[in-house]
Order: structure tokens, then sequence, then C-alpha cells
């Protein structure tokens, strides 16, 4: 609890940054909008305003300031529009309404959550592989690296598509590329987490003549436990952006990312920007859960979180 | 049967290959040790007495001559599980609790739950820390920490134990209690002990037989037979018997110097 204090400086303080940075970036839309309503404005002409910066034009016209935090369609909304757009779409709507932010976020939570499972799983194996075999080392390391060095981006629109005309569809194209983004951390610390141990550790095995089996179980898993849930925090969250951006260019009609899109596409930004508030959230409450779980896990293994 | 050694070393050479070129870790190194003997391998660092007590645990290999323990190679030896050995570090596991870690070799090498919470409790009691079985290590204080390691090296009733400097990182008040404690524990369960330190009062305070040896090339310098009873108060170490044998142990450790 003593992190309370903190925390809420760090949130006041961008939520500062962000009240006062609304006025120079929606000013100029303001000032044309307040201009055809009949109001006055200095300079009185769009593209003389154009040359006067955000500041000195709100300087000019303190009575313009008001006007900004309740723009339509701002350049950048303000805090209270953001978050009555989300009052509105997590608590307002019916959790089956197309407009409802709880529908999407399961839209997109769902797919995260296999798509980490897989990508765990399959960052486990990989590792242990990894571990226990000199070739898989050389081998499947290189392109595990090699794998992460290629943008998203370009690569899910790929992914989407070869296993559509596979004839897959749904959730599971969308969960692959979550898992390609979250494997990858796991294989780290789980390599780094088996290989912990150190020599005498090893060797007080060896003097009871312990086979590879044992020591995986016995000594390597449970020193890897404290680096699998790092590990985990990161995938988690690299799980969320991968199914985010595999519903940006795929035309996805539902999620997060088809949300944000929208918004962008139709001049909504409040709506993008709900959205992204929304897969914050939902990002920090998975970490959270993780963090729960390794709290516990490592109390309950005797050992005190570092 | 009672004349054959129970660890026998004839002319043992370990040469480490490493970027500098060949370093002589172990150099015609000759020894018998009998059923019971408590043997103390003491010398400056470098002299080879941890890589001889590693080549007894079969964790490393000689480069050539002969060693048996138990009338097995090694390697046999530490298969049949024939000895026990205490690290300098504790090495407990921090996610098991005392008696876990007791278990722990008990587990590997297939012991019943029921004969396995037994010894737990023998071992325990052996080494002073009854009751402690539930406790994790961080509960536990460093010199209890070695003791529950101690224990677990006994725990399967191997009749050898080998200890590499088991009590080096510990404060001197609590390593004399520890040595009393181990003087005690051998006497009960008359186990064969290899003890590797760089204490001379810990060296003739512990031993039946005190190996001195002395580094480039790792060698024995001198072998003593200790004269002291098996009775040991601590106060044995103000008679001029012990500093006799301790003037030999040095005399020993500073003829090995001049070789350099």
């Amino acid at each position: 609890m003593k992190s309370i204090l903190p925390v809420l400086t760090v949130i006041a303080a961008v939520l500062l940054i962000w009240i006062v940075a609304v006025v120079p970036m929606n000013v100029h839309l303001t000032a044309d909008q307040a201009q055809r309503d009949g109001a006055v404005v200095m300079p009185d002409t769009s593209i003389a305003r154009k040359e006067v910066s955000g500041v000195a034009l709100a300087l000019e016209n303190p009575h313009l300031i008001p006007l900004t935090y309740v723009g339509k369609r701002p350049n950048l909304p303000s805090p209270h529009q953001v978050s009555a757009e989300m009052f509105n779409t997590i608590l307002g709507k019916k959790i089956t309404s197309k407009r409802s932010l709880v529908y999407h976020g399961w839209v997109t939570l769902a797919p995260t959550l296999l798509g980490f499972a897989i990508g765990t799983l399959l960052g486990v194996l990989l590792a242990v592989g990894i571990v226990f075999s000199r070739v898989m080392d050389k081998s499947v390391m290189p392109w595990a690296i090699v794998s992460q060095t290629i943008p998203i981006l370009a690569l899910a629109p790929m992914i989407i598509v070869v296993l559509g005309a596979a004839g897959i569809h749904g959730i599971l194209p969308k969960s692959v590329i979550a898992a390609y983004l979250s494997f990858f951390p796991v294989v780290v610390g789980m390599v780094k987490g088996l290989r912990s141990p150190d020599h005498m550790q090893l060797d007080l095995l060896r003097t009871y003549s312990t086979n590879n089996i044992q020591g995986f179980w016995k000594l390597r898993l449970p020193s890897s436990t404290p680096y699998l849930f790092a590990s985990l925090k990161i995938g988690i969250s690299a799980s969320l952006i991968g199914t985010i951006v595999a519903e940006l260019p795929t035309g996805a009609k539902a999620g997060f990312g088809a949300r944000m899109l929208v918004g962008d596409q139709y001049g909504q930004p409040i709506l993008s920007w709900a959205a992204l508030f929304a897969a914050a959230l939902t990002a920090a409450a998975l970490v959270g859960m993780i963090s729960l779980i390794e709290r516990g896990t490592l109390r309950k293994m005797g050992m005190k979180l570092a | 049967m009672t004349q054959n050694p129970t660890i026998e070393a004839k002319g043992l050479h370990l040469t480490f290959e490493t970027n500098d070129g060949p370093v002589h870790a172990l150099q015609d190194v000759n020894l018998k040790i009998n059923k019971g003997d408590f043997v103390s391998f003491i010398g400056p660092s470098g002299c080879g007495k941890t890589t001889f007590l590693r080549c007894i645990a079969g964790l490393e290999a000689p480069t050539s001559g002969e060693i048996s323990v138990n009338g097995m190679t090694p390697d046999e030896a530490r298969r049949a599980r024939a000895y026990g050995y205490v690290f300098q570090a504790a090495g407990l596991y921090p996610w098991r609790t005392i008696g876990g870690n007791i278990r722990l070799p008990l587990e590997i090498m297939g012991f019943s739950k029921s004969d396995m919470s037994e010894r737990v409790d023998r071992v325990l009691d052996l080494v002073d820390l009854s009751g402690f079985d539930k406790k994790f290590p961080w509960q536990l204080s460093g010199g209890m920490q070695q003791r529950a390691s101690i224990a677990r090296a006994l725990a399967f009733d191997a009749d050898i134990l080998l200890m590499d400097e088991p009590f080096g990182a510990l404060d001197e008040i609590v390593r004399d209690h520890l040595n009393e404690q181990l003087l005690q524990l051998w006497a009960r369960t008359q186990k064969t002990i290899g003890f590797v330190t760089h204490s001379i009062p810990e060296a003739v305070y512990l031993s039946t037989k005190i190996v001195v040896m002395s580094p480039r090339p790792g060698r024995i310098s001198d072998v003593i037979e200790s004269t002291l009873p098996k009775e040991r108060p601590l106060e044995i170490r103000d008679s001029p018997e012990f500093i006799a044998i301790a003037q030999r142990v040095r005399d020993g450790l500073r003829a090995g110097h001049a070789h350099v």
C-alpha cells in the first residue's frame, strides 16, 4: 500500500500533461468551428491562423480554451471525453452489443489467452530441447532470434491469408500471431532459468548419480520458476499486442484492433483512444494476474520475491 | 579384510589442459585410507586437495594412475552411492524445507516413504537439528544450513563422507562448535571421512591422519599419523602434543613452499 502515493503522483503528472496539451493540439480546429458558429477569432482567417502556434492562438483567444475540451472530433481527446466514452461503452451497453467495449475486449482476449498458452508451451518445450541438446541449441536458437526481427506488422497479414487459404478462420489465426510474439521471451527466460543451477548443485546431483530426467524435475525446473514468471509477464503483454496487430490489417470487424482502426478511419479519435486505454487496462490486468500467481507460487516454494 | 584400505591411490596424476598450457593439478599421489579413518587434506590453494577429493568422488578423472574406493573404481563407487559429499557451501534447495532437502537424495535413490521420514528424523538428530525439518533454509543460520547439508550427505548411509572445506565460510566460534559436533558424529557413525581444509588447528583437532599437500605441481609432501586420543575435548588444542603435531604440519607446508 506504500506504493499508492508514488503511483498516484505519476498518474496525476500524466493527466496534467495531457490536460495542458489538449489546448494547443485542438485550438486550431476549435477556432474554425467557433468562427463558423459566429464567434470572433483573431487572426480572422483559417490560413492566417495556421501561421500561429497553438499556444499563441490560445493565449490570444482565451475564450476558445474551454471549447477545446469538448470538440466532437478533436486531434487529442480530453481525459473526460475518453473516460466518458469508456464508461458508456463498458458499463452503458449490453456486453453482447457490437458497441460494447467488453464485447470487443473478449473478442481480443480469447485469442490472446489461447495464443499465450500455445506460445508458452512451445517456448518451454523449445527451451528444454535447447538445454538438453547441443544440436537444438545450435540450430533452433538462431532461428528463434531471427523470427523476432521480422516486423510483425508485415508478417501478420501473410499468416492470416495463408491460414485463411488453408481454411482456418476465426480465433486460431490471431492466436498464431499472438503465440509467435509470446514464445520468444519464454524461450529466452527458460533457457536461462534451466541453466541457472551452478556447478556445485550439478555436482551434488552427480554424487547421487542422478540421471538427466531426475535432474530436470528436481533441480532445473524448480530453479527456473522465477525466470519463467518474468518471461510470462512479457509474453502475455506481447500476446495481446500480437492479437491487436492481427486485427488491424485484416478487416477484422470486432476486437480492440478493429475498434482502433474504425475510430481512425471514420474520424472518431475518441473511439480509438477508448479502445487504446481499454487494451492497456486489459494488459495491466493480465500482467497483474500473473504477478499474483507468481507471488503465490514462489511463496509456496519458500522463496521470497526479490 | 580389515587390511584392505577403503580408499587407495597409486601413482595418481591429473593434468588440466588450459589455454595457458597444461596445469599439473596432481603429481604422483600415493595414499591409503583405512576404514574409519578421519583424514584431512591440508595445503595452500592450488595444491590439489580439492581435486584429489573430487577424484575419489569420481567427479574428476585422473590422467593416469589408479584409485580405488571400496575396491571399485571411483565411478563405480559413485554409481553405487558409496559416499556422501559435503560442499563448501550448504547448497540447500531454497524451495525445499530442511526435511525436503534431506529427502532429495533419498527420492532420487528410490527409498520408500516411511523409510525416508524415519531417516530424516535420524540424521536431523545426528546433526542436532531435530524439529527443524519443516523450516526453509533461509530461516536457518549459515552454520545450521551447513549441518543440514551434512545431514543430507548422511541420509543414505554411505560409509564414506567426503567434505570439501565444509566450514570454510563460517566464523571461528561456529566452526569450533561444528568441529566438536563432527567428531561426536564420527564416533557415533564410524564413517571414513575425507576432509579438505586450509586451517591447521582444524586439521590437527579432527584427524587421525593429516595429509599435507603442496602446490605446482600438486603433490603430497607429508602424511602425519595423529597420536592424539580419540576422545578430544576442545582444550586438547592447548596440549603440547597437539602443538607438536601442528608444528609438524606447519613445517610440511613450509617445505612444500620451498620448491616454488
